[in-house]
C-alpha cells in the first residue's frame, strides 16, 4: 500500500516537473525570440542574409514544387471517383483548389521548410555551438543571436510565403492537369468553378499563415541549434528535436489561425459571400 | 590599491546539479602570464569563459579593470569583451569562412577601419604566427591542427587584446608544433604589454612561458573544506611542492588512478 502510494507521488511529481520544465522551455523560448527580433534593428544581422535566402529559399523550390504538384494530382485522383458518382466532376476544381489553396500549400510549403531547412539550421548552428564558434563570435563583439539567428528568421518569414505561392501554383497545376487531362473533366466549367468559389481572401489568408510558420520554425530550430547538447549525439537529437517541435508548431498555429481568420471573417463580412 | 586586472571573488560555478567551481579567489596582475593546470574536468576551461563573461557565475563576482562584469549591459560587455583575445582549445574557426575572412572578422565587425586597412592587419598578423600569404584564401578544413591553432592566434591577436585567453593551445599537436606555440605566446608577450592567462596540461608549456601557476583540484576528490586552488606560485616552486597530488600531476602518472576510476563506473 505503501508502495503505490510512494509510485503515485513520485509519478505525480515527475509529471509536475516535467510541466514546469516545459513552461521553462517555453518561457526560454520567447525571450529567444525577443532577442532575434531586436537584431532586426541591427546592421550585422543583414551580413550574411543573401547567401542563408538562397539556402531556404531557391534550394528549396524543386523539393516545393513537386510536393505541391504532387498534392494536387493526389487530391483530384481520390476526390474524382467520389464527384464522377455524384455528376459533379467539374466541381472538383473548386474543392482542390480551395484544399490547396487555404491549407495544404501553405502547411506543405511549411513543412518542407521545417525539414529541409529548419532542422539544417538547427544542425549547422549546434555544430558551431560545440565547436566553439557562437562563443568566438561573442568574443569578437558580435552578438551571436544577432549575427546568426536574426538573418534566418527575417528569410524564413520573407520567404515562405513566396514558396507557399509555388506550393500552390504547383498545386493547383497538378490537380488541373489530372481532372482535365486524364479524367476528361471539362476544361471551361472546372476553372469557373474554381473561379466562383476561391476569393482574395483565401488567398490572402493561405499567405498570412505562413509568416507565422516561418517565424515559428526559424525561432525553434535556432533556439534548439544554439542551446544543443555536446557531441555528435547532441547535434543530432538538435536538429531531429527541431523538426518536430517546428512540425507540431506549424500544426498548433494552422488551427488556430484558421479559427482566428474565419472568426475575423464572420465579424469583417457577417452576411457571408466573398470578398473576390 | 593592487595592480589587479583580474579578480574572481568567491567565485562558484555549477551546472544543473553540478558544481565546477567553488569559491574561488584569484587575481591577476597586469603583465603578468598565469598558467592554470589541473586535471581534465576540474573547472579550467570554465574560469577562463567566466574570465571573458562567456559564463556567468552562479555565486560570487568576476571583476576585470575595476568592473563587476555580472553588472554591466550587454553592449558595456561587449566592449570589454574586446579588450580580450581568445585561442579556444580547437581553434573555433568560421568554417563557412577563408582564413582571410576569419582573420579580418573582428575589426570588420567593429566598422571603423578601410578594407585596405584590415587587409594590411590581416596580412601582418598571418606573418607574425609564422603564416604565409598563399593561406589566406583557404577554408579551415584545408588547414593542419597546428595552421588552425595560428590562425586563431592571428584572429586573437587582430583586434590589439590587452589580455591573451589561450585554451589548451598545444593540445593533440606535435612536440615542434607545441614549441612553436610557446614561442608564439612569448613572442606575443615581448611584442606588446599583454596579461595572458593559460590554460594547459602541457609542464613544458607551464615551464617555458608562465611566470605564475595555479593548479586547480576537481571537487570530487577534494577533502572536505579544503580550497580548490591547491598550488598558486612560481613554476620554480611548482617544482619543489611537496604536496602528492600536485606532484603526481606534474610527474604525470596514474598511481592508484586507474583502480579508482574503475570503482567509480
Amino acid at each position: 500500500m505503501a508502495t503505490v502510494g510512494s509510485e503515485a507521488l513520485g509519478l505525480w511529481q515527475s509529471g509536475i516537473r516535467k510541466i514546469a520544465d516545459a513552461i521553462l522551455d517555453l518561457a526560454d523560448l520567447s525571450i529567444f525570440a525577443v532577442r532575434i527580433f531586436a537584431g532586426i534593428r541591427r546592421r550585422s544581422s543583414y551580413n550574411t542574409i543573401l547567401p542563408i535566402s538562397y539556402s531556404v529559399g531557391v534550394l528549396s523550390i524543386p523539393v516545393v514544387a513537386i510536393t505541391g504538384t504532387f498534392i494536387g494530382m493526389v487530391l483530384a485522383v481520390q476526390a474524382y471517383a467520389e464527384f464522377y458518382h455524384l455528376g459533379m466532376a467539374t466541381r472538383l476544381g473548386q474543392i482542390i483548389n480551395i484544399s490547396v489553396v487555404r491549407e495544404l500549400g501553405p502547411v506543405l510549403a511549411a513543412v518542407m521548410l521545417a525539414g529541409r531547412v529548419g532542422s539544417a539550421m538547427a544542425a549547422e548552428l549546434a555544430t558551431m555551438r560545440i565547436t566553439e564558434q557562437i562563443d568566438a563570435l561573442a568574443c569578437l563583439g558580435v552578438n551571436p543571436i544577432h549575427y546568426l539567428g536574426t538573418p534566418r528568421f527575417l528569410a524564413c518569414v520573407l520567404l515562405i510565403p513566396l514558396l507557399t505561392i509555388l506550393a500552390n501554383f504547383m498545386g493547383v497545376l497538378g490537380g488541373a492537369l489530372i481532372c482535365i487531362d486524364v479524367y476528361h473533366v471539362e476544361a471551361h466549367h472546372y476553372w469557373e468553378n474554381t473561379r466562383g468559389y476561391i476569393g482574395m481572401w483565401d488567398l490572402m489568408t493561405g499567405l498570412i499563415k505562413p509568416i507565422f510558420f516561418g517565424a515559428a520554425i526559424a525561432v525553434i530550430c535556432c533556439h534548439r541549434g544554439f542551446y544543443s547538447e555536446a557531441g555528435a549525439e547532441g547535434v543530432g537529437r538538435a536538429a531531429t528535436r527541431a523538426f518536430v517541435l517546428s512540425f507540431i508548431a506549424v500544426l498548433v498555429l494552422d488551427f488556430f489561425l484558421a479559427m482566428f481568420l474565419n472568426n475575423l471573417y464572420d465579424y469583417l463580412w457577417p452576411q457571408g459571400g466573398h470578398l473576390l | 590599491m593592487s595592480n589587479s586586472l583580474i579578480s574572481l571573488q568567491q567565485t562558484t560555478m555549477q551546472f544543473g546539479a553540478q558544481r565546477v567551481l567553488h569559491a574561488i579567489d584569484l587575481s591577476v596582475q597586469r603583465g603578468q602570464t598565469l598558467a592554470i593546470i589541473g586535471e581534465s574536468g576540474c573547472g579550467k576551461t570554465v574560469m577562463l569563459k567566466l574570465i571573458i563573461g562567456l559564463l556567468r557565475p552562479t555565486i560570487g563576482r568576476v571583476l576585470f579593470d575595476g568592473k563587476h562584469l555580472d553588472s554591466l549591459t550587454e553592449r558595456e560587455l561587449t566592449q570589454q569583451r574586446l579588450r580580450f583575445g581568445f585561442l579556444f582549445q580547437g581553434a573555433a574557426l568560421f568554417d563557412s569562412l577563408s582564413v582571410f575572412d576569419n582573420v579580418a572578422f573582428g575589426l570588420r565587425a567593429q566598422g571603423s577601419k578601410r578594407e585596405s586597412e584590415i587587409a594590411e592587419i590581416v596580412k601582418q598578423r598571418l606573418q607574425e604566427v609564422g603564416l604565409p600569404p598563399g593561406v589566406m584564401p583557404k577554408k579551415p578544413a584545408e588547414l593542419s591542427g597546428g595552421m588552425k591553432k595560428r590562425v586563431g592566434l592571428a584572429r586573437a591577436l587582430a583586434l590589439d587584446p590587452e589580455v591573451m585567453l589561450y585554451d589548451e593551445p598545444t593540445t593533440g599537436l606535435d612536440p615542434i608544433m607545441t614549441d612553436v606555440i610557446n614561442e608564439l605566446i612569448l613572442q606575443t608577450r615581448r611584442q606588446r604589454p599583454v596579461t595572458s592567462i593559460i590554460v594547459t596540461h602541457e609542464m613544458k608549456t607551464v615551464n617555458k612561458v608562465a611566470d605564475r601557476v595555479v593548479m586547480l583540484y576537481p571537487l570530487s576528490r577534494l577533502r572536505p573544506g579544503e580550497p580548490q586552488i591547491l598550488f598558486d606560485g612560481t613554476p620554480d616552486q611548482l617544482r619543489e611542492c611537496p604536496d602528492p597530488r600536485v606532484r603526481q600531476f606534474i610527474e604525470g602518472e596514474a598511481r592508484d588512478r586507474l583502480q579508482e576510476l574503475a570503482r567509480q563506473t
